[in-house]
């Protein structure tokens, strides 16, 4: 039984199709890189799965559950959290009550204002922002507010946790404490969907990729399967580009 | 950690509070009666503020539907207070605003920043219409009669109801759903992702808020002794509680208390000393307001005191 399981999703912007007849899987305690080049539909498949979209066709499972027409806030509490490309944080929250958020209302089940609290604390100390917890999350780095989504989303118990590039932006020593976080997080049994552009990170961290490419999914494997791919290695290296 | 010594400005604004209150209550036995009515008067703002900045201020979500509630109000104790006991007719017009804010609620709070305003306001005037045209078929009148009751019963309940809308805006406020709300204003799509069913939040908060516009409307109705669409579906108990908000403050509660009091009464106080002048004074008012104290009323009281403070708390 697969955790999570796409069949031939799609969608259309217009006349454009952004993810086209895409057929995946992602197996528990795995991490899965999502790669491909700018508008290859990669947001589009994270928008789909925590249902910021609907498939227009297609059906997304969960557990073997047919989660396509749940509401998103749904997703997130049946324990499938995302952080998003461009940060999405509530600014004038103090950071403590941005990460409260998720942990109030995000896992599913009632929650006493203590331990939604200490939940917060908890993912805070995680990802090293304790020292500003106070503070309004508008007033963080940019770097900062990445970690403060990834720490809104842990605060909702996650077991399959959307990374949309956690780490763009990130210096090359940002990037490293960044891989150990994900490693950390899949050893404490949640399972990590990672889309980024930051290649040496996710080829060395993904047990698998799959590689969308103009909305289709044009190769899927090991690491070094995608390196030796001649259809990954002309898309990414623009071999007779026509666009 | 934050000290709390005994003339901090939380516990200055909770002893004034607790003071006004006391005043509030014993007042109607001290003073004649135009005060006993114009404080009604002021009372009312007050609770028609309060209730549209429970909703209002965390989500942004500018409602212009007030008038409409208020108005649901008004019927009901028009068409009920005759035979009915007055405590009951007030809580039926909850009742009533609680069903109509829900439906309203369900249909437009998918829709997001002026859409749902326009809506809102589109939805004063389809109250106005309608019920005018249902009383012209059956009545054949344009207006209705209410059964009245004495000015110091009117001051009491709106009183109590003053008391009540507070009490519900500091608990939301500090509940989850106050939380909910907020994340909901700040950035709705994370709050979704994050879990929130922030259509369910924003609904049952949206008809939460609408039970005290509409209990409002009823006690009003009680003094007035007679009403019409006109006077029940006034775009001025729209326009006027936005106004004071903004005028008041924001950022908490005390600022629109003070911004429904304040313009509440520089209203009447136009209104009776420069009739002819009235609108244009109290334009003139609001225009300099929003230009010189963008932070409203209260931001001013907040700063003024921070100074005098010696600058340690410094304003937001």
């Amino acid at each position: 039984m697969h955790l999570l399981e796409g069949q031939g999703v799609t969608r259309q912007f217009g006349g454009l199709t952004a993810v086209s007849d895409v057929d995946f899987y992602v197996d528990q305690g795995e991490i899965v890189g999502l790669i491909g080049p700018n508008g290859a539909g990669k947001t589009t498949l994270f928008n789909l799965i925590s249902a910021a979209l609907k498939p227009k066709p297609g059906k997304i499972f969960y557990k073997e559950r047919d989660i396509t027409p749940l509401p998103a806030y749904k997703i997130c509490r049946m324990g499938i959290a995302r952080t998003f490309q461009t940060v999405k944080i509530f600014p004038n929250v103090p950071v403590l009550r941005n990460v409260m958020v998720g942990s109030l209302f995000g896992t599913g089940r009632r929650i006493s204002s203590a331990e939604a609290q200490s939940k917060a604390e908890e993912a805070l100390e995680f990802v090293e922002l304790s020292s500003v917890k106070d503070l309004p999350a508008g007033d963080l780095t940019l770097a900062q507010q990445k970690r403060l989504e990834l720490a809104r989303a842990l605060a909702s118990d996650p077991e399959l946790l959307l990374l949309d590039e956690l780490m763009a932006g990130l210096t090359p020593t940002e990037v490293t404490e960044a891989m150990e976080a994900i490693t950390q997080i899949r050893s404490r049994g949640v399972t990590v969907v990672m889309i980024e552009h930051v290649m040496q990170a996710i080829m060395k961290i993904s047990d698998r990729i799959i590689v969308l490419d103009y909305g289709k999914k044009i190769a899927e494997g090991t690491p070094a399967e995608m390196a030796a791919n001649p259809q990954v290695i002309e898309v990414y290296l623009g071999e007779e580009c026509d666009a | 950690m934050k000290r709390t010594s005994p003339l901090s400005s939380r516990n200055i604004s909770l002893a004034l509070l607790g003071i006004v209150f006391v005043l509030l209550a014993i007042l109607p036995q001290l003073t004649e009666a135009y005060i006993v009515v114009l404080l009604s008067d002021i009372l009312k703002f007050i609770v028609l503020t309060v209730a549209w900045v429970i909703f209002a201020g965390p989500t942004g979500y500018i409602s212009l539907a007030s008038a409409a509630f208020y108005g649901v109000g008004l019927y009901t104790a028009a068409i009920l207070n005759a035979d009915m006991p007055f405590p009951l007719v007030v809580i039926l017009a909850g009742v009533f605003c609680f069903i109509v804010a829900l439906g309203v609620g369900a249909l437009t709070l998918r829709l997001k920043g002026v859409y749902f305003t326009i809506f809102t306001f589109g939805l004063v005037q389809l109250l106005y219409y309608a019920v005018a045209e249902v009383e012209r078929i059956a009545t054949g009148k344009r207006g209705r009669f209410v059964s009245t009751e004495n000015t110091e019963t009117v001051y009491y309940a709106m009183f109590i109801l003053t008391v009540l809308v507070l009490v519900t805006a500091v608990l939301i406020r500090r509940s989850r759903h106050g939380l909910a709300l907020r994340s909901i204003g700040e950035y709705e799509q994370a709050a979704e992702h994050s879990g929130v069913n922030v259509i369910w939040t924003k609904v049952l908060v949206f008809a939460g808020s609408s039970v005290f516009m509409g209990m409002a409307g009823a006690i009003v109705a009680t003094r007035r002794a007679y009403i019409d669409p006109g006077i029940a579906f006034d775009l001025n108990v729209t326009f006027m509680p936005v106004l004071m908000a903004i005028l008041g403050g924001m950022t908490n509660l005390i600022g629109p208390v003070i911004g429904a009091a304040v313009f509440a009464y520089l209203g009447e106080f136009l209104l009776t000393r420069l009739p002819d002048l009235y609108m244009l004074v109290f334009g003139a008012v609001m225009v300099l307001a929003i230009l010189f104290f963008p932070q409203g009323l209260w931001g001013l009281l907040a700063q003024g005191w921070s100074k005098l403070r010696g600058g340690r708390r410094a304003p937001a």
